[in-house]
């Protein structure tokens, strides 16, 4: 038969059948814990900030010359929520083409880093910024105003992609 | 002035006074809850989060009220009126200073009713009715966690009640009296019940965390199980009457323990050391302070005692009210009268 009895040690002695000083130990404790330094982080004015890897929003890079996006739409073909639009045209620069229109939604954006990954000329990247809030779904769809993102702020993230992608 | 309007004067004091300590009671718990778990708590509205509170209120009286299609209309309003009104109404005997010797030799009470020869019983009673908020909540509320929750209290406030009464009738052997102002006399000068009594007062003690629905005692709103109990279908500020109530009823359990177990507003010596005469205004202010310092111990042992120890087991809660709780306050009864008959 699969019984297990109590051994002597594993049955509760008189003081702790009382219970009594077994509650005056925990409210020690919780007294003690009340005097430790806090874990709380006072997120506006205390911000965390992420490491390389972190896959915050999805930006472009922004090179002296202008972006370096070529506007090959691998990104929108790639991107599972269909939240990026390109629209591409030609410009005499060497590279010859580059995005008229560049659009994230950023209310499908999973931040899955798809489109950072296929990307051939490193040009849309994860950038650190978690705190993305907007007011209405007008508001949400991101342009290129607000991806363009000069490279000096992108390095860490780069530096991450050259060594590990 | 007619001692109708002084009553009604104090009466009113004391409610706002027992409302701001309960919204006070909130931030409290809050903050000391938050401590005890490595956090900071509410601290951006107002100074320190002091008006946090204020916020709350603010909110639950600007939110949709919200009453069940089947539930009892009129009992599901009079529940939370009943739960408040019982939890303030207790305060009017509670005695927080002694008194005023006026000019033409009258005594001003600082109590709201002073001198009620059956104080003591007066709170037993009131309190008893306060099961019957808690009840109809969780009945009118058409139900079942609701239901359950009600039930729940109902059985539990009953259990706990006969021990509170036990408890406190070897209080009463003592002191020979129901009046508030007398059992505090009867403790002058450091002879304080909780020497004589110190498992009587244990047992108060947790019969009156039982009896406000505080933890370890909260099963009547035991929230992993009944959703959030008696006020489940409750919102707006019907809820917040409840909430109020719980911590009213917190701060009258205590101010109940201090008179009865830690001598009131007595200490001993220090009045006599800083020459604060009986009857004086100082002296007033001076055992108002005691009284309150005795009663904040108290609450803080309250918030102390929930974010410690986890809730009780139905069964264990019975085992622990009629099994344990019972017979030992039987068995202090007794013990005391024996006492009592054969010294004095």
């Amino acid at each position: 038969m699969n019984v297990t009895t109590n051994t002597r040690a594993q049955r509760m002695s008189f003081w702790e059948k009382l219970y009594l000083p077994e509650i005056a130990k925990g409210l020690a404790l919780t007294f003690k814990t009340m005097f430790k330094p806090k874990l709380t982080r006072q997120y506006p004015e205390e911000r965390w900030e992420p490491l390389g890897s972190y896959r915050g929003r999805p930006v472009l890079v922004l090179e002296e010359e202008g972006e370096r996006c070529v506007a090959c739409g691998l990104c929108s073909r790639v991107c599972p929520a269909l939240a990026i639009e390109v629209q591409a045209g030609e410009t005499e620069r060497e590279k010859e083409r580059y995005p008229v229109k560049f659009e994230i939604n950023m209310l499908r954006c999973i931040y899955c880093g798809l489109c950072e990954e296929v990307c051939p000329e490193e040009a849309i990247v994860m950038s650190k910024d978690y705190d993305i809030v907007f007011h209405s779904q007008e508001e949400a769809i991101f342009g290129k105003d607000k991806l363009l993102v000069p490279i000096a702020r992108l390095q860490e993230r780069l530096e991450f992609l050259r060594q590990y992608k | 002035m007619s001692s109708l309007t002084l009553t009604l004067i104090k009466g009113a004091i004391a409610l706002n006074f027992a409302l701001v300590v309960a919204a006070a009671l909130v931030y409290l718990e809050r903050r000391i809850s938050a401590w005890i778990q490595y956090r900071i708590g509410p601290n951006r509205v107002g100074p320190f989060g002091l008006l946090q509170p204020l916020a709350d209120v603010l909110k639950l009286y600007t939110k949709e009220d919200i009453v069940p299609y089947n539930a009892n209309k009129a009992f599901h309003r009079l529940a939370p009126i009943i739960s408040i009104a019982v939890a303030l109404a207790v305060l009017c005997v509670i005695t927080p200073a002694s008194y005023i010797l006026l000019e033409d030799g009258t005594k001003l009470f600082i109590a709201v009713a002073p001198n009620v020869n059956v104080g003591f019983l007066l709170i037993l009673a009131l309190t008893s009715i306060g099961v019957y908020g808690i009840t109809l909540a969780g009945w009118s509320s058409n139900n079942k966690y609701s239901l359950l929750g009600g039930l729940r209290s109902s059985a539990q406030m009953i259990s706990y009640e006969l021990a509170m009464g036990l408890a406190a009738v070897a209080v009463l052997m003592l002191s020979e009296s129901l009046d508030m102002y007398q059992i505090i006399a009867s403790q002058a000068n450091g002879r304080w019940n909780i020497f004589f009594q110190p498992i009587g007062f244990l047992i108060f003690l947790v019969a009156s965390f039982a009896e406000t629905n505080r933890a370890p005692f909260d099963l009547p709103e035991a929230e992993p199980e009944l959703v959030g109990g008696y006020h489940t279908e409750y919102s707006g500020m019907k809820f917040g009457l409840f909430y109020l109530a719980e911590y009213a009823n917190m701060f009258t359990a205590s101010a109940v323990m201090t008179t009865l177990y830690l001598g009131g507003y007595d200490v001993p010596f220090l009045p006599s050391l800083l020459g604060l005469q009986e009857g004086t205004l100082a002296r007033v202010l001076f055992e108002l302070a005691i009284f309150f310092g005795k009663v904040s111990v108290l609450l803080f042992l309250f918030i102390w005692v929930r974010w410690t120890l986890p809730r009780f087991r139905y069964d264990q809660l019975m085992n622990l009210g009629w099994r344990v709780l019972l017979p030992l306050g039987l068995a202090n009864i007794i013990i005391t009268g024996a006492i009592v008959f054969f010294v004095r």
